[in-house]
């Protein structure tokens, strides 16, 4: 049975009608087309959907769409229009913290979210805030790495 | 097909599950989206109507009243660590749950009522002496959450019948201890856990609770062996230390399975209540 | 232009495409009239199917099965066992039986569900030790055993009688899974007459020719494209094969573009794992306690199919004996069928295994005769001119001992290790060392007799330079690296360097991502087509230089008899790791991991960073938290919750150093380093978890319930 359901993606007011327990990845990814959310294991443990939903960091596969009636999600889509992306793709870039580059744009929304709660996290709050997303090249801390870079280059803007 | 309601309020959401006892009740979803999950481009496979109550701003407020504090059933784990009168106890346990992105979502009423034997907010719970504050279209009923988790996956709801609030009253405790033990820092399912408290005032014990988790069907909790603590000196309570030792050990039940064995949980759980008694409860300890 | 060395980093080329997250991977591509495909699988370890019952299907909907095989039914690796879909028999619990492909996947699962299956049970063979006895009749061969070698250096036989004492210890490793963060997948497409698949995956061209053998096609009417690899570390080695043989089965038999793409757990259960092991020693040592031979006895589990088993039991034998020099040498290994889940290539490829077994082994003969472990280890090391554990040679300098120094200087070992022996009382510190290599690229004569490798350079209009290999990028930063070799090497920048993903209708065959391979390889043979390509410059447009392996004369290699070199060169490593047992958890925290690495040269300092700290956290994983084990022949841990894989809070930075010492049939003097990284960090952190509780560690992964069981039993049971 579907339902109406509105929220707002990327800054667009969106409207689609669905079943409402349809998984926000699937609605991302194959009725929006987002595929910079990905998929990596189906049941919120691996951080690869990760969205913000509300500014807060959410693994979109064990999320049905009606809880985000109303809500305001951010993609990777979305965010790399900001300027904010520009820094931490740039710290990223400079830090070599991007091998298969599956986990990374969920690593950028985990950074984004706790960038805008914590302009100057210290390695351990990176490394608690990224706890929920997987990555199996990196070992880590050069995308640790990348966001103290970016928290000092990007200062003013979160 | 299966039904979603979206209940605007707690009244109408009430109406539906008297009306559909067999309703799913999902709040944030973190446990039941994964238990009904149903593989990529697939809805997920709940095989009964589903009525989402994440959204009932009534259901998460945080409230203290005198000496009580209430909790709304649908408030996100996340906030429980924002706010300044949840106890610590709460938050320590909170703190070392799954992921920030699944502490976001999922909400402390949903952990208790999926009534796992690893559930991480129960041992704190237990321990505190909350209960729960339920209701249907009628009326309400308040239920110690002892008697409310009635075993692994049960939990006594009549089938017309909402989890509320958590109410949980407030008390200092300068003795606060838990110990989460999974096999990895964080996204792992308890092996075990330890939560142990006191509050002690010129080196004597005036209350002290302990709870275990994820080593039985239910968490263990045994007031009966905490009163041979209670109102002793710290220096008399060591007598019987190995008595409450033993006491528990007779308790603590636990299984092997994929992520542990019985040996090693009981062990450790042990371990954890010793250590607890001997370098947590002495002359001079304050918050831990 | 480049006035840099070519170690300085670059930004990777493919670095904002993955970062904008707007690169595409297979999982994430959908094509007209594209049908998905979902796999039914067997429930059994072992039986017969004696009947497949399958309801009415709706219109639109399919179903792909062993008839379905236009060619031969056998999925081409070293022995043809495997078939694409099950014949009659089943032999592990997710083996392939049929396809269920359509447009609308909730249609497709209720389809899987209805359709049931009668089997008739065999006795299955579920424990390695017990793989001799086969009941219900062997699974591969007549003895049960995919392969066995045996080779001998010296003059064991002669020398064991004489020796003081003799040492047995027995190793076991356990299962590893790789878990990329990217399920294995592929598109399979037919277009007048030809098929195109289109996946993640390692090797395009072993595809390729599995698609030859399964369709019975000439090469010509198969094309394969690679697709960004969302990780892979081995994983995607053999199995994606198989993969690509059930979407061409299912584009032809439909018409239409097919896509399998594998949900994680279903990955986790029927992909290929790391071999389990069972190592022997049986060590004969002098009076003061020093090795005079040793014998060797190794089992690997091989799973269901032969696979890649043989290369990976060849791996192990020749590693087994480490860094050291050990002069009468006898060694036996076996790779041994059961009913469970095929095992594979895997970061390391036997060298894990061998690496855990050896170390732990040294350890222990040092505490035996109460000597310090790295001063034991010292004592037999290798040198420069030295002969291998197959009667090769260390030609090139061996620069252990320039590496153990500057580990020290980094962590403090020597200082440390004495502190914390000298502790008896369980929750204390420990420091463990381990010393290591990797030969690179293929075992033996592998790259001259198989692989035969052979690239392309084309120099197009316009002056810029596309490389053409069959090479592939899966996160290892390869079209970086070679794009730094090729541009460097003729003076162009960078930009000016085409390299993208293989499709095998473009690039000619230059062997597969393995082995360590591709830099000190494929990287050679590219940096010498610049060279041709350089000299050639001037002449006017287009210009192709190709190139072709040519094998070192000075690499001699036995086949039959394991004898010679079986590597054209090595690799070093040198790990410490320190850590702290929580006396009342047991659970181990890893307070330092220091690493020094002999490489040759890097090819970008940022990228082999990448690999040296992406490696040693999975050699942490493999050791301490990466429990997978099978019950009744069903993987126990089969999804991302159960299968513990590290966290960004599990270990800290890893520390790390470089020696150099170029190798000269390298590019700019670069080796293999992709798998190094990996192998010795269980060992370090095996041996610091030992003296830390003053305790033997026979296995691993070392958990917490194992250390438990060790402490009270006083050994392991």
């Amino acid at each position: 049975m579907e339902k109406t359901i509105k929220f707002i993606l990327n800054g667009n007011h969106m409207e689609l009608t669905v079943n409402p327990l349809k998984r926000l990845v699937d609605v991302l990814r194959e009725d929006c087309g987002l595929t910079g959310v990905k998929e990596g294991c189906g049941e919120g443990e691996c951080g690869a959907c990760s969205v913000l939903v509300g500014g807060k960091l959410v693994n979109s596969c064990i999320t049905p769409l009606g809880t985000v009636a109303s809500a305001s999600i951010i993609t990777i889509e979305g965010f790399r229009e900001t300027a904010r992306y520009q820094v931490l793709a740039d710290a990223f870039a400079q830090a070599g913290a991007v091998q298969c580059g599956y986990c990374t744009p969920g690593m950028l929304m985990a950074a984004e979210a706790l960038l805008q709660g914590n302009s100057v996290p210290t390695e351990e709050e990176i490394r608690e805030a990224l706890s929920g997303n997987l990555c199996r090249c990196t070992g880590y801390s050069m995308i640790v790495d990348a966001i103290l870079h970016a928290a000092k280059a990007g200062e003013g803007l979160w | 097909m299966v039904t979603t309601y979206i209940p605007n309020d707690l009244q109408e959401a009430l109406a539906i599950k008297d009306a559909e006892h067999d309703v799913i009740v999902l709040a944030g979803g973190t446990d039941l989206m994964v238990r009904y999950h149903g593989d990529q481009g697939l809805l997920p496979r709940f095989e009964n109507s589903v009525l989402f109550i994440g959204q009932l701003a009534t259901l998460q407020q945080i409230e203290k009243r005198g000496n009580m504090l209430s909790i709304g059933a649908a408030c996100r784990l996340r906030d429980l660590l924002e706010h300044p009168d949840v106890p610590e106890i709460i938050k320590k346990a909170v703190r070392e749950m799954a992921s920030p992105a699944v502490r976001n979502r999922g909400t402390i009423g949903g952990n208790i009522c999926n009534a796992s034997p690893a559930g991480d907010t129960l041992p704190p719970l237990y321990a505190l002496g909350a209960s729960m504050l339920i209701k249907n279209f009628a009326q309400s009923r308040e239920v110690p959450i002892h008697s409310f988790i009635m075993g692994p996956g049960k939990v006594d709801l009549r089938q017309n019948e909402l989890l509320i609030a958590i109410q949980i009253p407030l008390d200092t405790y300068n003795v606060l201890l838990y110990k989460k033990v999974g096999a990895r820092k964080a996204d792992a399912i308890s092996k075990l856990s330890f939560v142990g408290m006191a509050k002690t005032a010129d080196l004597m014990i005036e209350d002290v609770r302990i709870a275990f988790g994820a080593v039985g069907p239910r968490v263990v909790r045994a007031p009966e062996l905490e009163r041979l603590l209670i109102g002793k000196s710290i220096a008399k309570a060591r007598e019987v230390f190995l008595l409450v030792k033993d006491g528990y050990s007779t308790l603590i039940q636990p299984i092997d399975d994929q992520r542990s064995n019985r040996k090693y949980r009981k062990t450790v759980s042990l371990n954890l209540l010793e250590n607890f008694l001997t370098e947590y409860i002495k002359p001079g300890s304050g918050m831990e | 232009m480049n006035n840099f060395t070519i170690s300085d980093s670059v930004n990777k080329v493919d670095n904002q495409e993955k970062i904008s997250g707007s690169v595409k991977y297979i999982g994430d591509m959908v094509t007209e009239g594209m049908l998905y495909g979902r796999t039914l699988r067997s429930t059994k370890a072992r039986a017969t199917i004696v009947a497949v019952n399958i309801p009415v299907l709706p219109v639109g909907y399919y179903i792909v099965d062993k008839d379905d095989v236009p060619g031969k039914n056998r999925v081409k690796y070293l022995e043809d066992d495997q078939p694409f879909f099950a014949d009659q028999m089943v032999n592990y619990i997710g083996e392939p039986i049929l396809l269920v492909v359509g447009p609308d996947r909730h249609i497709i699962k209720k389809i899987l569900e209805a359709i049931t299956l009668v089997y008739r049970d065999i006795d299955p063979v579920l424990v390695l030790e017990e793989s001799e006895q086969c009941p219900g009749g062997a699974i591969f061969g007549e003895n049960n055993c995919f392969a066995q070698y045996d080779f001998a250096k010296g003059a064991a036989a002669e020398v064991f009688p004489t020796v003081a004492d003799i040492v047995l210890e027995e190793y076991r490793t356990g299962y590893q899974e790789h878990a990329y963060l990217e399920t294995q997948g592929m598109i399979g497409v037919v277009q007048e007459g030809k098929v195109s698949i289109y996946g993640s995956m390692q090797c395009p061209y072993y595809v390729k020719n599995a698609l030859i053998q399964g369709l019975g096609w000439d090469e010509s009417r198969i094309r394969i494209v690679q697709v960004t690899v969302g990780g892979a570390f081995g994983g995607k080695e053999d199995y994606p094969s198989i993969i690509a043989g059930h979407v061409a089965f299912a584009a032809i038999k439909t018409g239409c573009p097919v896509a399998i793409i594998y949900e994680r757990g279903e990955d986790m259960c029927v992909t290929t794992k790391r071999h389990p092991s069972i190592v022997k020693f049986k060590t004969g040592v002098d009076k003061a306690g020093n090795i005079k031979a040793m014998a060797v006895d190794i089992i690997l589990d091989g799973g269901a199919y032969a696979g890649l088993s043989a290369v990976v039991l060849q791996r192990t034998l020749f590693n087994i004996t480490g860094v050291y020099n050990i002069p009468n040498l006898v060694v036996n290994g076996k790779v041994m069928a059961t009913n469970t889940v095929p095992n594979g290539a895997f970061r390391g490829f036997g060298a894990p295994q061998a690496c855990f077994a050896v170390e732990m082994h040294m350890d222990n003969l040092a505490k035996r005769c109460g000597v310090e472990s790295l001063e034991y280890k010292q004592r037999h090391m290798v040198q420069q001119g030295d002969t291998t554990s197959t009667g090769g040679s260390f030609v090139h300098e061996v620069k252990l001992p320039e590496m153990i120094a500057m580990v020290d200087e980094m962590s403090g070992y020597t200082n440390k290790c004495k502190a914390y022996a000298t502790r008896r009382e369980i929750g204390r510190k420990g420091i463990g060392i381990s010393l290591f290599l990797h030969g690179c690229g293929f075992t033996g004569s592998g790259e001259r007799d198989h692989i035969k490798a052979e690239v392309k350079l084309v120099r197009d209009a316009r002056g810029d330079v596309e490389i053409l290999v069959a090479n592939v990028d899966m996160g290892q930063g390869l079209k970086t690296t070679l794009t730094k070799i090729v541009g460097t090497t003729l003076g162009l920048s960078l930009e000016r360097i085409i390299c993208v993903d293989p499709d095998t209708d473009r690039v000619p065959d230059s062997g597969p991502t393995v082995a360590s391979r591709t830099i000190m390889i494929v990287g050679k043979l590219l940096a010498d087509a610049a060279v041709e390509m350089k000299e050639r410059w001037l002449e006017d447009g287009r210009i192709e230089v190709t190139k072709k392996y040519q094998h070192p004369t000075r690499i001699q290699w036995d086949e039959k008899n394991f004898h010679g070199d079986a590597y054209p060169a090595y690799s070093w490593g040198v790990n410490v790791v320190e850590v702290e047992v929580d006396p009342l958890t047991f659970a181990v925290d890893v307070l330092g991991v220091w690493t020094v690495f002999d490489i040759g040269v890097p090819i970008d300092n940022r990228i082999i960073q990448g690999q040296i700290e992406g490696g040693v956290l999975q050699g942490l994983g493999y050791g301490g938290l990466e429990v997978m084990d099978q019950h009744d022949g069903k993987i126990r841990q089969g999804n991302l919750t159960n299968y513990m894989i590290p966290t960004s809070m599990d270990f800290s930075k890893v520390h790390s150093k470089l020696v150099n010492n170029p190798y000269e049939n390298g590019p700019f003097g670069a080796k293999g380093a992709g798998e190094l990284t990996l192998i010795g960090a269980a060992p370090a952190y095996a041996a610091a978890v030992s003296q830390a509780l003053n305790i033997h560690i026979a296995r691993i992964p070392i958990t917490p319930e194992y250390l438990m069981e060790v402490i009270e039993h006083g050994k392991d049971n």
